[in-house]
Protein backbone atom coordinates (compact mmCIF):
# COMPACT_ATOMS: atom_id res chain seq x y z
CA UNK A 1 0.00 0.00 0.00
CA UNK A 2 1.36 3.73 -0.87
CA UNK A 3 -0.45 6.21 0.95
CA UNK A 4 -0.41 9.77 -0.49
CA UNK A 5 -0.98 13.59 0.67
CA UNK A 6 -1.34 16.97 -1.10
CA UNK A 7 0.46 18.38 2.15
CA UNK A 8 -2.42 18.18 4.33
CA UNK A 9 -3.21 16.06 7.25
CA UNK A 10 -1.27 18.25 10.08
CA UNK A 11 -2.55 16.51 13.67
CA UNK A 12 -4.30 13.95 12.15
CA UNK A 13 -2.22 11.85 9.50
CA UNK A 14 1.10 11.50 11.70
CA UNK A 15 1.03 8.42 12.82
CA UNK A 16 -0.02 6.70 9.43
CA UNK A 17 3.12 8.59 8.16
CA UNK A 18 4.85 6.71 11.28
CA UNK A 19 3.24 3.37 10.31
CA UNK A 20 3.82 3.79 6.56
CA UNK A 21 7.78 4.84 6.18
CA UNK A 22 8.74 5.18 2.63
CA UNK A 23 5.28 4.13 1.58
CA UNK A 24 3.19 8.03 3.27
CA UNK A 25 4.40 10.14 0.50
CA UNK A 26 3.57 14.00 1.03
CA UNK A 27 3.10 14.77 -2.84
CA UNK A 28 3.30 18.05 -1.84
CA UNK A 29 1.16 21.18 -3.10
CA UNK A 30 0.41 19.62 -6.64
CA UNK A 31 -2.95 17.43 -7.15
CA UNK A 32 -2.25 16.46 -10.63
CA UNK A 33 0.77 15.26 -10.16
CA UNK A 34 -0.20 13.33 -7.14
CA UNK A 35 -3.13 11.92 -8.84
CA UNK A 36 -1.08 10.59 -11.88
CA UNK A 37 1.80 9.10 -9.56
CA UNK A 38 -0.73 7.19 -7.94
CA UNK A 39 -2.22 5.93 -10.64
CA UNK A 40 1.58 4.89 -11.85
CA UNK A 41 1.96 3.42 -8.93
CA UNK A 42 -1.65 1.31 -8.83
CA UNK A 43 0.10 0.20 -12.50
CA UNK A 44 2.99 -1.36 -10.39
CA UNK A 45 0.88 -3.10 -8.31
CA UNK A 46 0.48 -1.14 -5.29
CA UNK A 47 -3.05 -0.43 -3.89
CA UNK A 48 -2.70 3.44 -3.09
CA UNK A 49 -4.63 5.74 -1.37
CA UNK A 50 -4.55 9.37 -2.49
CA UNK A 51 -6.04 12.26 0.12
CA UNK A 52 -6.92 15.66 0.62
CA UNK A 53 -9.23 18.22 1.18
CA UNK A 54 -12.33 16.82 -1.00
CA UNK A 55 -12.77 19.32 -4.13
CA UNK A 56 -9.10 19.08 -4.42
CA UNK A 57 -8.54 15.58 -4.97
CA UNK A 58 -11.52 15.43 -7.40
CA UNK A 59 -12.24 18.63 -9.29
CA UNK A 60 -8.54 19.98 -9.36
CA UNK A 61 -7.22 16.99 -11.04
CA UNK A 62 -10.16 15.89 -12.65
CA UNK A 63 -8.51 15.09 -16.03
CA UNK A 64 -5.42 13.07 -13.95
CA UNK A 65 -8.37 10.74 -12.67
CA UNK A 66 -10.21 9.87 -16.37
CA UNK A 67 -6.97 9.71 -17.91
CA UNK A 68 -4.32 7.93 -15.61
CA UNK A 69 -7.07 6.39 -13.27
CA UNK A 70 -9.97 5.29 -15.12
CA UNK A 71 -8.68 5.09 -18.57
CA UNK A 72 -6.46 2.03 -16.68
CA UNK A 73 -9.18 1.03 -14.48
CA UNK A 74 -6.42 1.08 -11.71
CA UNK A 75 -7.19 0.56 -8.13
CA UNK A 76 -6.70 4.25 -6.19
CA UNK A 77 -9.02 5.11 -3.48
CA UNK A 78 -9.17 9.05 -3.75
CA UNK A 79 -9.86 10.31 -0.17
CA UNK A 80 -12.01 13.28 -0.23
CA UNK A 81 -12.13 15.24 3.37
CA UNK A 82 -15.29 17.20 4.55
CA UNK A 83 -17.48 15.95 1.66
CA UNK A 84 -20.55 18.55 0.42
CA UNK A 85 -20.45 21.21 2.80
CA UNK A 86 -17.98 19.99 5.11
CA UNK A 87 -15.66 23.07 5.22
CA UNK A 88 -18.78 25.44 5.17
CA UNK A 89 -17.09 29.03 6.49
CA UNK A 90 -14.31 27.87 4.70
CA UNK A 91 -16.05 29.34 1.70
CA UNK A 92 -16.98 27.99 -1.88
CA UNK A 93 -13.45 26.69 -2.66
CA UNK A 94 -14.04 24.11 -0.11
CA UNK A 95 -17.11 22.88 -0.87
CA UNK A 96 -17.76 19.45 -2.32
CA UNK A 97 -21.36 19.58 -3.66
CA UNK A 98 -20.99 17.89 -6.93
CA UNK A 99 -17.83 15.28 -5.93
CA UNK A 100 -19.87 12.18 -6.75
CA UNK A 101 -21.43 12.96 -9.48
CA UNK A 102 -18.88 14.09 -11.80
CA UNK A 103 -16.94 10.77 -10.67
CA UNK A 104 -19.54 8.49 -11.09
CA UNK A 105 -19.53 9.43 -14.75
CA UNK A 106 -16.24 7.30 -14.62
CA UNK A 107 -15.91 3.94 -15.73
CA UNK A 108 -15.89 1.96 -12.99
CA UNK A 109 -15.99 4.46 -10.19
CA UNK A 110 -17.50 3.92 -7.30
CA UNK A 111 -18.24 6.43 -4.48
CA UNK A 112 -18.22 5.48 -0.64
CA UNK A 113 -20.21 7.84 1.50
CA UNK A 114 -20.51 6.86 4.96
CA UNK A 115 -23.28 7.96 7.22
CA UNK A 116 -21.65 7.00 10.59
CA UNK A 117 -18.16 7.28 11.86
CA UNK A 118 -18.43 3.88 13.14
CA UNK A 119 -18.75 3.17 9.06
CA UNK A 120 -15.00 4.30 8.46
CA UNK A 121 -13.75 0.83 9.00
CA UNK A 122 -15.77 -1.03 6.79
CA UNK A 123 -15.79 1.24 3.80
CA UNK A 124 -11.92 1.66 3.78
CA UNK A 125 -11.53 -2.28 4.08
CA UNK A 126 -14.74 -2.06 0.82
CA UNK A 127 -12.44 0.65 -1.10
CA UNK A 128 -9.32 -1.41 -0.26
CA UNK A 129 -10.24 -4.41 -1.27
CA UNK A 130 -11.43 -3.28 -4.92
CA UNK A 131 -9.72 -3.29 -8.02
CA UNK A 132 -11.20 -0.27 -9.42
CA UNK A 133 -11.03 3.50 -8.71
CA UNK A 134 -12.61 4.51 -5.88
CA UNK A 135 -13.79 7.81 -4.19
CA UNK A 136 -14.52 8.48 -0.29
CA UNK A 137 -16.33 11.01 0.51
CA UNK A 138 -15.73 11.75 4.46
CA UNK A 139 -17.98 13.66 6.52
CA UNK A 140 -18.70 14.19 9.96
CA UNK A 141 -20.96 11.74 11.47
CA UNK A 142 -24.15 13.25 13.12
CA UNK A 143 -26.05 10.43 14.75
CA UNK A 144 -28.18 11.86 17.88
CA UNK A 145 -26.50 10.88 21.41
CA UNK A 146 -27.45 7.33 22.31
CA UNK A 147 -27.91 6.45 19.27
CA UNK A 148 -27.42 3.05 18.62
CA UNK A 149 -25.79 2.99 15.01
CA UNK A 150 -26.84 -0.19 13.01
CA UNK A 151 -24.40 -2.53 11.73
CA UNK A 152 -23.07 -0.88 7.93
CA UNK A 153 -24.62 -2.04 4.88
CA UNK A 154 -24.78 0.07 1.58
CA UNK A 155 -28.48 0.87 2.35
CA UNK A 156 -29.36 0.67 6.37
CA UNK A 157 -32.89 1.08 7.43
CA UNK A 158 -32.53 3.86 10.18
CA UNK A 159 -36.05 4.53 11.18
CA UNK A 160 -39.63 3.45 10.45
CA UNK A 161 -42.98 5.53 10.28
CA UNK A 162 -46.17 5.27 8.29
CA UNK A 163 -44.96 8.37 5.99
CA UNK A 164 -43.47 8.69 3.48
CA UNK A 165 -40.41 6.75 2.24
CA UNK A 166 -36.78 9.23 2.69
CA UNK A 167 -33.60 7.72 1.50
CA UNK A 168 -30.58 10.28 2.65
CA UNK A 169 -27.23 9.88 1.59
CA UNK A 170 -24.05 9.80 4.03
CA UNK A 171 -23.44 11.79 7.30
CA UNK A 172 -26.73 13.86 6.75
CA UNK A 173 -29.27 10.94 7.41
CA UNK A 174 -27.53 11.48 11.52
CA UNK A 175 -28.97 15.23 11.48
CA UNK A 176 -32.71 14.01 10.71
CA UNK A 177 -33.13 11.27 13.03
CA UNK A 178 -33.97 13.05 16.27
CA UNK A 179 -36.43 15.36 14.47
CA UNK A 180 -37.86 13.04 12.85
CA UNK A 181 -39.13 10.65 15.90
CA UNK A 182 -40.42 13.88 17.05
CA UNK A 183 -43.33 13.33 14.36
CA UNK A 184 -46.31 11.52 15.26
CA UNK A 185 -46.54 7.59 14.04
CA UNK A 186 -48.21 8.83 10.98
CA UNK A 187 -45.79 11.24 9.35
CA UNK A 188 -43.08 9.51 10.57
CA UNK A 189 -41.33 8.72 7.49
CA UNK A 190 -39.58 5.33 6.78
CA UNK A 191 -35.84 6.53 6.56
CA UNK A 192 -33.21 4.72 4.71
CA UNK A 193 -29.34 5.75 4.53
CA UNK A 194 -27.34 5.06 1.32
CA UNK A 195 -23.78 5.09 1.59
CA UNK A 196 -22.43 3.64 -1.46
CA UNK A 197 -22.74 5.07 -5.24
CA UNK A 198 -23.81 4.29 -8.12
CA UNK A 199 -26.90 2.43 -7.18
CA UNK A 200 -26.28 -0.32 -9.75
CA UNK A 201 -23.48 -1.47 -7.46
CA UNK A 202 -26.05 -3.28 -5.06
CA UNK A 203 -29.99 -3.72 -5.42
CA UNK A 204 -32.21 -1.96 -4.00
CA UNK A 205 -34.06 -3.08 -0.64
CA UNK A 206 -36.94 -5.21 -1.60
CA UNK A 207 -38.94 -3.40 0.82
CA UNK A 208 -38.16 -0.05 -0.30
CA UNK A 209 -39.06 -0.99 -3.87
CA UNK A 210 -42.13 -2.94 -3.06
CA UNK A 211 -43.16 0.58 -1.01
CA UNK A 212 -42.46 2.16 -4.22
CA UNK A 213 -44.11 0.05 -6.66
CA UNK A 214 -47.21 0.32 -3.75
CA UNK A 215 -47.71 3.89 -4.51
CA UNK A 216 -45.13 5.29 -1.48
CA UNK A 217 -44.47 8.78 -2.02
CA UNK A 218 -40.28 9.16 -1.41
CA UNK A 219 -38.15 11.79 -0.70
CA UNK A 220 -34.57 11.71 -1.86
CA UNK A 221 -32.17 14.34 0.23
CA UNK A 222 -28.63 14.58 -0.80
CA UNK A 223 -25.48 17.27 0.00
CA UNK A 224 -25.05 17.01 -3.73
CA UNK A 225 -26.25 19.08 -6.55
CA UNK A 226 -29.00 17.53 -8.25
CA UNK A 227 -27.11 17.39 -11.15
CA UNK A 228 -25.26 13.72 -11.26
CA UNK A 229 -27.05 13.02 -8.30
CA UNK A 230 -28.50 9.93 -6.28
CA UNK A 231 -32.07 11.39 -6.40
CA UNK A 232 -31.83 11.58 -10.28
CA UNK A 233 -30.15 7.92 -10.56
CA UNK A 234 -32.77 6.78 -8.69
CA UNK A 235 -35.44 8.60 -10.36
CA UNK A 236 -33.69 6.98 -13.51
CA UNK A 237 -33.80 3.70 -12.24
CA UNK A 238 -37.73 3.75 -11.17
CA UNK A 239 -38.45 5.10 -14.61
CA UNK A 240 -36.19 2.21 -16.14
CA UNK A 241 -37.88 -0.63 -14.65
CA UNK A 242 -41.54 0.82 -15.03
CA UNK A 243 -42.00 1.19 -11.08
CA UNK A 244 -43.96 4.87 -11.61
CA UNK A 245 -43.53 7.26 -9.14
CA UNK A 246 -46.39 9.32 -8.19
CA UNK A 247 -45.11 11.53 -5.56
CA UNK A 248 -41.37 12.43 -5.43
CA UNK A 249 -39.19 15.32 -3.83
CA UNK A 250 -35.46 15.90 -4.35
CA UNK A 251 -33.81 18.17 -1.57
CA UNK A 252 -30.34 18.77 -2.90
CA UNK A 253 -27.43 21.43 -2.48
CA UNK A 254 -28.29 24.30 -4.66
CA UNK A 255 -24.88 26.36 -5.17
CA UNK A 256 -21.59 27.01 -4.68
CA UNK A 257 -21.99 31.02 -4.36
CA UNK A 258 -24.15 32.58 -2.10
CA UNK A 259 -23.65 35.91 0.15
CA UNK A 260 -23.13 34.67 3.28
CA UNK A 261 -20.92 31.92 4.76
CA UNK A 262 -21.55 29.16 7.98
CA UNK A 263 -21.03 26.24 9.55
CA UNK A 264 -21.90 23.25 7.51
CA UNK A 265 -25.47 23.26 9.25
CA UNK A 266 -25.71 26.60 8.44
CA UNK A 267 -24.91 25.96 4.67
CA UNK A 268 -27.22 22.77 4.79
CA UNK A 269 -29.46 25.34 5.69
CA UNK A 270 -29.09 27.83 2.95
CA UNK A 271 -29.49 25.13 0.71
CA UNK A 272 -33.17 23.83 2.53
CA UNK A 273 -31.26 20.35 3.36
CA UNK A 274 -32.08 21.11 7.32
CA UNK A 275 -34.60 19.17 9.75
CA UNK A 276 -36.97 21.98 8.83
CA UNK A 277 -37.15 21.90 6.12
CA UNK A 278 -37.28 18.27 5.57
CA UNK A 279 -39.83 17.73 7.60
CA UNK A 280 -41.80 20.48 5.67
CA UNK A 281 -40.78 18.20 2.03
CA UNK A 282 -42.35 15.31 3.66
CA UNK A 283 -45.39 16.69 4.70
CA UNK A 284 -45.59 18.40 1.25
CA UNK A 285 -44.99 15.20 -0.64
CA UNK A 286 -47.11 13.18 1.54
CA UNK A 287 -49.90 15.46 0.75
CA UNK A 288 -49.39 15.40 -2.94
CA UNK A 289 -51.89 12.57 -3.66
CA UNK A 290 -54.21 11.13 -1.20
CA UNK B 1 1.47 5.52 -42.70
CA UNK B 2 0.40 8.92 -42.02
CA UNK B 3 0.01 9.18 -45.74
CA UNK B 4 -2.36 6.75 -46.17
CA UNK B 5 -4.18 7.04 -43.08
CA UNK B 6 -4.34 10.58 -44.11
CA UNK B 7 -3.11 11.96 -40.58
CA UNK B 8 -1.28 14.83 -39.38
CA UNK B 9 1.21 15.97 -36.76
CA UNK B 10 4.08 14.76 -39.47
CA UNK B 11 6.42 17.60 -37.90
CA UNK B 12 6.18 16.33 -34.39
CA UNK B 13 7.04 12.80 -35.29
CA UNK B 14 10.30 13.45 -37.26
CA UNK B 15 11.39 15.53 -34.49
CA UNK B 16 11.10 12.82 -32.51
CA UNK B 17 11.64 9.48 -34.41
CA UNK B 18 15.47 9.56 -34.45
CA UNK B 19 15.91 9.67 -30.42
CA UNK B 20 12.52 7.11 -30.29
CA UNK B 21 14.48 4.72 -32.63
CA UNK B 22 17.38 4.53 -31.00
CA UNK B 23 15.73 4.39 -27.54
CA UNK B 24 13.87 1.53 -28.36
CA UNK B 25 16.88 -0.32 -30.13
CA UNK B 26 19.41 0.21 -27.99
CA UNK B 27 18.62 1.76 -24.59
CA UNK B 28 15.54 0.05 -23.38
CA UNK B 29 15.42 -3.21 -21.77
CA UNK B 30 12.72 -5.93 -20.99
CA UNK B 31 12.05 -4.85 -17.59
CA UNK B 32 11.82 -0.85 -18.12
CA UNK B 33 8.84 1.66 -19.15
CA UNK B 34 8.35 3.63 -22.05
CA UNK B 35 6.09 6.92 -21.50
CA UNK B 36 4.99 8.65 -24.49
CA UNK B 37 3.74 12.03 -22.89
CA UNK B 38 3.92 13.47 -26.34
CA UNK B 39 0.97 11.52 -27.78
CA UNK B 40 0.79 13.23 -30.98
CA UNK B 41 3.94 11.44 -32.00
CA UNK B 42 2.30 8.08 -32.03
CA UNK B 43 3.39 7.50 -35.81
CA UNK B 44 7.06 7.62 -34.33
CA UNK B 45 6.17 5.12 -31.24
CA UNK B 46 4.49 3.18 -33.43
CA UNK B 47 7.46 2.95 -36.22
CA UNK B 48 9.79 2.40 -32.99
CA UNK B 49 8.37 -0.25 -31.60
CA UNK B 50 7.75 -2.04 -35.46
CA UNK B 51 11.44 -0.73 -35.84
CA UNK B 52 12.19 -3.89 -32.72
CA UNK B 53 9.79 -6.05 -34.12
CA UNK B 54 7.23 -5.21 -31.51
CA UNK B 55 4.47 -4.52 -34.04
CA UNK B 56 4.08 -5.88 -37.50
CA UNK B 57 3.89 -4.20 -40.94
CA UNK B 58 -0.04 -5.06 -40.86
CA UNK B 59 -0.07 -3.48 -37.16
CA UNK B 60 1.61 -0.53 -39.05
CA UNK B 61 -0.99 -0.32 -42.03
CA UNK B 62 -4.08 -0.07 -39.90
CA UNK B 63 -2.92 2.87 -37.80
CA UNK B 64 -5.54 5.79 -37.98
CA UNK B 65 -8.38 3.15 -39.17
CA UNK B 66 -11.58 1.67 -37.63
CA UNK B 67 -10.97 -1.00 -35.55
CA UNK B 68 -6.94 -0.43 -35.43
CA UNK B 69 -5.00 -0.90 -31.73
CA UNK B 70 -3.08 2.18 -33.13
CA UNK B 71 -5.17 4.98 -32.47
CA UNK B 72 -3.99 8.67 -33.37
CA UNK B 73 -2.50 8.38 -29.31
CA UNK B 74 -0.98 6.05 -27.46
CA UNK B 75 -4.45 4.04 -26.47
CA UNK B 76 -5.03 2.85 -22.95
CA UNK B 77 -5.21 -1.00 -23.88
CA UNK B 78 -4.57 -3.53 -26.21
CA UNK B 79 -0.77 -2.97 -26.77
CA UNK B 80 1.46 -4.47 -23.88
CA UNK B 81 4.64 -1.84 -25.00
CA UNK B 82 2.08 0.99 -24.20
CA UNK B 83 1.78 1.55 -20.17
CA UNK B 84 -0.56 4.67 -20.32
CA UNK B 85 -3.17 6.83 -22.60
CA UNK B 86 -1.46 9.75 -23.47
CA UNK B 87 -2.19 13.02 -25.85
CA UNK B 88 -3.69 15.40 -23.15
CA UNK B 89 -0.26 17.35 -22.92
CA UNK B 90 1.59 17.60 -18.90
CA UNK B 91 0.46 13.87 -17.96
CA UNK B 92 3.43 11.87 -18.82
CA UNK B 93 6.28 13.17 -16.38
CA UNK B 94 3.81 12.54 -12.90
CA UNK B 95 3.52 8.73 -14.96
CA UNK B 96 6.61 8.11 -15.20
CA UNK B 97 8.02 9.70 -12.21
CA UNK B 98 5.51 7.55 -10.08
CA UNK B 99 6.47 4.46 -12.27
CA UNK B 100 9.99 4.99 -11.33
CA UNK B 101 9.08 5.55 -7.92
CA UNK B 102 6.97 2.19 -7.88
CA UNK B 103 10.14 0.53 -9.17
CA UNK B 104 12.03 1.63 -6.58
CA UNK B 105 9.62 0.89 -3.77
CA UNK B 106 9.32 -2.58 -5.18
CA UNK B 107 13.54 -2.66 -5.44
CA UNK B 108 13.21 -3.61 -8.81
CA UNK B 109 16.15 -2.87 -11.43
CA UNK B 110 13.86 -1.16 -14.36
CA UNK B 111 14.44 1.98 -15.38
CA UNK B 112 11.86 4.79 -16.70
CA UNK B 113 12.25 6.84 -20.25
CA UNK B 114 9.45 9.50 -20.49
CA UNK B 115 9.82 11.62 -24.03
CA UNK B 116 8.02 15.25 -23.69
CA UNK B 117 7.79 17.73 -26.30
CA UNK B 118 8.74 21.04 -25.33
CA UNK B 119 5.18 22.97 -25.70
CA UNK B 120 4.06 20.52 -23.03
CA UNK B 121 6.13 22.73 -20.41
CA UNK B 122 3.33 25.38 -20.71
CA UNK B 123 1.62 22.89 -18.81
CA UNK B 124 2.01 23.84 -14.85
CA UNK B 125 1.55 19.75 -14.22
CA UNK B 126 5.07 19.06 -15.96
CA UNK B 127 6.21 21.84 -13.53
CA UNK B 128 4.82 19.76 -10.91
CA UNK B 129 5.97 16.46 -11.91
CA UNK B 130 9.59 17.59 -12.57
CA UNK B 131 9.65 18.86 -8.64
CA UNK B 132 7.98 15.67 -7.42
CA UNK B 133 11.35 14.08 -9.70
CA UNK B 134 13.80 15.54 -8.28
CA UNK B 135 12.75 16.01 -4.66
CA UNK B 136 12.60 11.93 -5.57
CA UNK B 137 15.86 12.02 -6.57
CA UNK B 138 14.16 9.41 -9.16
CA UNK B 139 17.58 8.10 -10.82
CA UNK B 140 16.05 5.32 -12.81
CA UNK B 141 14.22 8.07 -14.50
CA UNK B 142 15.26 9.57 -18.12
CA UNK B 143 13.57 12.79 -19.17
CA UNK B 144 13.64 13.24 -23.02
CA UNK B 145 12.66 17.20 -23.99
CA UNK B 146 11.46 17.16 -28.23
CA UNK B 147 12.90 20.74 -28.47
CA UNK B 148 11.71 21.73 -31.77
CA UNK B 149 10.75 25.04 -30.65
CA UNK B 150 7.07 24.92 -32.68
CA UNK B 151 4.22 24.39 -31.29
CA UNK B 152 0.41 24.08 -32.44
CA UNK B 153 -0.12 28.10 -33.51
CA UNK B 154 3.77 29.12 -33.50
CA UNK B 155 6.42 29.20 -32.17
CA UNK B 156 7.06 28.27 -28.46
CA UNK B 157 9.09 31.71 -28.49
CA UNK B 158 6.16 33.85 -29.66
CA UNK B 159 3.75 31.83 -27.80
CA UNK B 160 5.42 31.97 -24.08
CA UNK B 161 8.82 33.30 -24.22
CA UNK B 162 9.79 29.29 -23.77
CA UNK B 163 12.36 29.08 -26.37
CA UNK B 164 15.40 28.34 -24.45
CA UNK B 165 14.03 26.28 -22.01
CA UNK B 166 17.11 25.09 -20.27
CA UNK B 167 16.93 28.61 -18.79
CA UNK B 168 13.94 27.89 -17.26
CA UNK B 169 15.12 24.73 -16.32
CA UNK B 170 17.80 26.02 -14.84
CA UNK B 171 15.83 27.21 -11.64
CA UNK B 172 14.78 23.62 -10.74
CA UNK B 173 18.74 22.91 -10.66
CA UNK B 174 18.08 19.43 -12.58
CA UNK B 175 21.36 17.46 -13.86
CA UNK B 176 20.92 17.87 -17.74
CA UNK B 177 22.50 18.39 -21.02
CA UNK B 178 21.48 19.81 -24.24
CA UNK B 179 22.36 17.48 -27.51
CA UNK B 180 21.66 17.08 -31.20
CA UNK B 181 18.41 15.08 -30.91
CA UNK B 182 19.26 14.12 -34.71
CA UNK B 183 22.43 12.45 -33.54
CA UNK B 184 22.16 9.06 -32.33
CA UNK B 185 26.40 9.29 -31.09
CA UNK B 186 24.88 12.04 -28.63
CA UNK B 187 22.12 10.49 -27.40
CA UNK B 188 24.01 6.76 -26.84
CA UNK B 189 26.22 9.19 -24.64
CA UNK B 190 23.46 11.62 -22.54
CA UNK B 191 21.67 7.99 -21.48
CA UNK B 192 25.40 7.21 -20.37
CA UNK B 193 25.16 10.08 -17.86
CA UNK B 194 25.40 9.23 -14.12
CA UNK B 195 22.88 11.98 -12.30
CA UNK B 196 22.08 12.10 -8.76
CA UNK B 197 18.68 12.46 -9.82
CA UNK B 198 16.91 12.03 -13.21
CA UNK B 199 18.57 12.44 -16.16
CA UNK B 200 17.05 15.10 -18.09
CA UNK B 201 18.03 15.76 -22.13
CA UNK B 202 17.18 18.50 -23.67
CA UNK B 203 17.11 17.40 -27.55
CA UNK B 204 17.39 20.25 -29.88
CA UNK B 205 15.66 18.56 -32.91
CA UNK B 206 13.76 19.95 -36.34
CA UNK B 207 10.05 19.96 -36.59
CA UNK B 208 9.45 17.77 -39.62
CA UNK B 209 13.39 17.31 -39.56
CA UNK B 210 14.48 15.31 -43.14
CA UNK B 211 12.26 16.49 -45.34
CA UNK B 212 12.83 19.97 -46.67
CA UNK B 213 9.67 21.66 -47.00
CA UNK B 214 8.27 20.29 -43.58
CA UNK B 215 11.46 21.30 -41.45
CA UNK B 216 10.87 24.20 -39.22
CA UNK B 217 7.00 24.87 -40.54
CA UNK B 218 4.98 25.31 -37.80
CA UNK B 219 1.86 24.40 -40.33
CA UNK B 220 3.46 20.26 -40.62
CA UNK B 221 2.43 20.28 -37.09
CA UNK B 222 -1.04 19.79 -38.05
CA UNK B 223 -1.35 18.72 -42.32
CA UNK B 224 -1.71 15.54 -43.85
CA UNK B 225 0.23 14.43 -47.00
CA UNK B 226 -1.26 14.55 -50.01
CA UNK B 227 0.03 12.28 -53.09
CA UNK B 228 2.20 15.10 -54.69
CA UNK B 229 3.50 16.16 -51.20
CA UNK B 230 4.18 12.39 -49.81
CA UNK B 231 5.94 11.16 -53.62
CA UNK B 232 8.40 14.83 -53.25
CA UNK B 233 8.84 13.68 -49.43
CA UNK B 234 9.71 9.92 -50.54
CA UNK B 235 11.84 11.72 -53.73
CA UNK B 236 14.41 13.52 -50.73
CA UNK B 237 14.88 10.26 -49.07
CA UNK B 238 15.32 8.01 -51.91
CA UNK B 239 18.03 10.21 -53.16
CA UNK B 240 20.18 10.33 -49.96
Amino acid sequence: MVFLTGDLGFMALEPLQKAMGSRFINAGVSEQNMVSVSAALAKQGFDVWAYSIAPFCYARPFEQIRNDITFHDLPVTLVGNGGGFGYGVMGPTHHAIEDYGVLLTLDNMAAFIPTFDEDIEHVVRMAGDRKHPSYLRLGRGEPPANFDVPAYSPWRLLLEGQGPIVVVVGPLAGTFIAPFRELSIDERPTMWALSELPIALHALPERLLSAIAGGAAICVIEEHVAHGSAGGALALYFATNGIPLRRFRHLAARAHVYSRYGSQSFMRKLSGLDPGSAVEAIRSVSAVVT
Amino acid sequence: MHFESGVGHIGGNLSALDALVVTFREYLNEDDVFVLSKGHSAGALYTALWSVGRLSDADLRSFHRDDTLLAGHPPAAGLADIHFATGSLGHGLSLAAGTALGLRLHEKKGRVLCLTSDGEWQEGSTWEALIFALHHRLENLTVLIDENRLQGFGSTAEIASMEGLSGKLRGFDPDFVTIDGHDPAALRGAFARECVGPNIIVMRTVKGHGVSFMENRMEWHYLPLNKETFEKAVGEQNAL
